[in-house]
């Protein structure tokens, strides 16, 4: 059915309900996002697109249009209240850029770009992980995950459709696991894909590494707000 | 610093020439800029040499007081536009810090180290003392049969248990992050205030890495 809503004071047409991040993009109004991934089923974990819905902050990737819905993107309160949640994030885990594999293709960096943070507005914890290197093919940098779940429920085993990451504890505790059997099994491809579902550098393909050189990266070909827009994710 | 009931001679104490009048009214007319390294690894410094001809350009304006050609930390004139590199990480990198905020009107965290610690930050996530004896006594390159010892004396600053981002120690007023920043961003960032234009830094410049 098609419907009407209101995106940053423009009256916008689509069909009801379509997933908020798309419309937007769709009408060239770009809202960051690190875990929502489009045609995937919603996560809504990590609230970097939150944006103002009929007058409430809402994560936009949690939101199904309908008629007559007044959508705020582009306020500055909004964009400094995204920018702090990417902040919350750098200063959460320890994102070295320097010397992190995944640097120049992190959806999380070129989102830091993208909301303009220079330095975080926090004190950055440097909170100790231990990593997880049993699995053949895959690492985990525990201390770069920022538990969007895209890997827990993206990634099944081909056979058996078990998850093969999983968070084990909660709150300060919480750290994601692998089941290194299943790990083993996966594909060349699926091994692939998970680190390259990984918004950040904590999956990490071992042997693989700093393969691209710098100026030739994901990111560096085309920004993250440019893939998004053009639906080249 | 621990030694302070010492005499401490700093370099711009010592006697020195008088430099030519017509040279120094001339100099005294620029704006004074000034670059100084903590704890880092000098990238970001030589960053800013690698503003290469464009510096050249700019020497009608400004005056160089520190850079990396002498390594000078201390200073003793007021300077307009102070970058630095690196982290703070012993008490010497403290006092020069302090030093440096008194000194200049507009103070620019350049690089990861001074922005969040960077590579010396690493330490933080463990012990001081366990990275003391990692580097010093459990060293796989320590010297056979030697006595493990870690360095000890009142000359040597004293190390601070955490590594520190710049802006935990002293007011900041800009920031200029990557690893280290092109010499191209630092010289967009000094052209905009040189010219008195607010400063800012486009997305395309922004780095972390």
């Amino acid at each position: 059915m098609s419907i009407q809503i209101t995106l940053d004071g423009r009256p916008v047409s689509t069909q009801a309900g379509a997933n908020l991040v798309d419309v937007a993009a769709e009408h060239g109004v770009y809202i960051p996002t690190l875990c929502y991934l489009k045609g995937k089923p919603c996560l809504g974990t990590c609230r970097i697109c939150s944006v103002s819905v009929n007058g409430r902050i809402a994560a936009a990737c949690t939101v199904s249009v309908s008629d007559g819905m007044i959508v705020a993107v582009d306020e500055p309160a909004l964009a400094d209240m995204r920018k702090a949640l990417i902040e919350m994030l750098f200063i959460e885990g320890n994102h070295n850029c320097p010397s992190c594999e995944k640097s120049g293709r992190c959806d999380l960096q070129a989102v830091g770009y993208d909301v303009g943070m220079l330095v975080p507005r926090f004190p950055y914890r440097f909170t100790p992980h231990q990593r997880e290197v049993g699995a053949e093919r895959i690492w985990l940098e525990r201390d770069r995950c920022i538990f969007c779940q895209r890997c827990v429920d993206y990634i099944h085993d081909q056979h058996s459709g078990q998850k093969i990451f999983t968070i084990k504890g909660r709150g300060s505790n919480a750290r994601i696991e692998i089941d290194k059997t299943l790990a083993d099994q996966m594909s060349a491809e699926q091994v692939r894909e998970a680190a390259e579902l990984c918004p950040v550098g904590c999956i990490i393909e071992k042997g693989v590494g700093f393969n691209r050189p710098i100026g030739e990266r994901k990111f560096e070909i085309k920004s993250v707000r440019q893939r998004a827009l053009e639906d080249d994710v | 610093m621990t030694n302070s009931h010492k005499k401490t001679l700093f370099s711009h104490d010592l006697p020195a020439t008088p430099m030519d009048p017509a040279l120094q009214a001339s100099r005294d007319q620029k704006i004074k800029v000034a670059m100084i390294g903590l704890c880092g690894c000098w990238g970001c410094t030589l960053s800013l040499l690698d503003m290469d001809e464009a510096l050249i350009g700019l020497l009608d304006k400004v005056t160089i007081l520190r850079s990396s050609l002498t390594d000078i930390k201390r200073i003793r004139q007021r300077c307009a536009i102070g970058f630095i590199e690196g982290g703070v990480a012993n008490e010497e990198n403290i006092e020069t810090l302090k030093e440096y905020r008194e000194h200049c009107d507009i103070l620019i965290s350049v690089g990861a180290c001074a922005i969040w610690g960077g590579v010396p930050a690493m330490r933080n996530e463990v012990e001081l003392s366990s990275c003391l004896e990692e580097a010093y006594v459990d060293s796989i390159t320590a010297v056979a049969n030697a006595i493990p010892t870690i360095p000890y004396h009142e000359d040597i600053p004293r190390i601070t248990t955490k590594v520190y981002p710049c802006h935990e120690v002293v007011k900041m007023d800009y920031f200029i992050p990557g690893c280290p920043p092109d010499g191209g961003t630092i010289l967009k960032v000094l052209d905009d205030l040189v010219n008195g234009r607010e400063f800012d830094l486009p997305t395309t410049m922004n780095r972390y890495d």
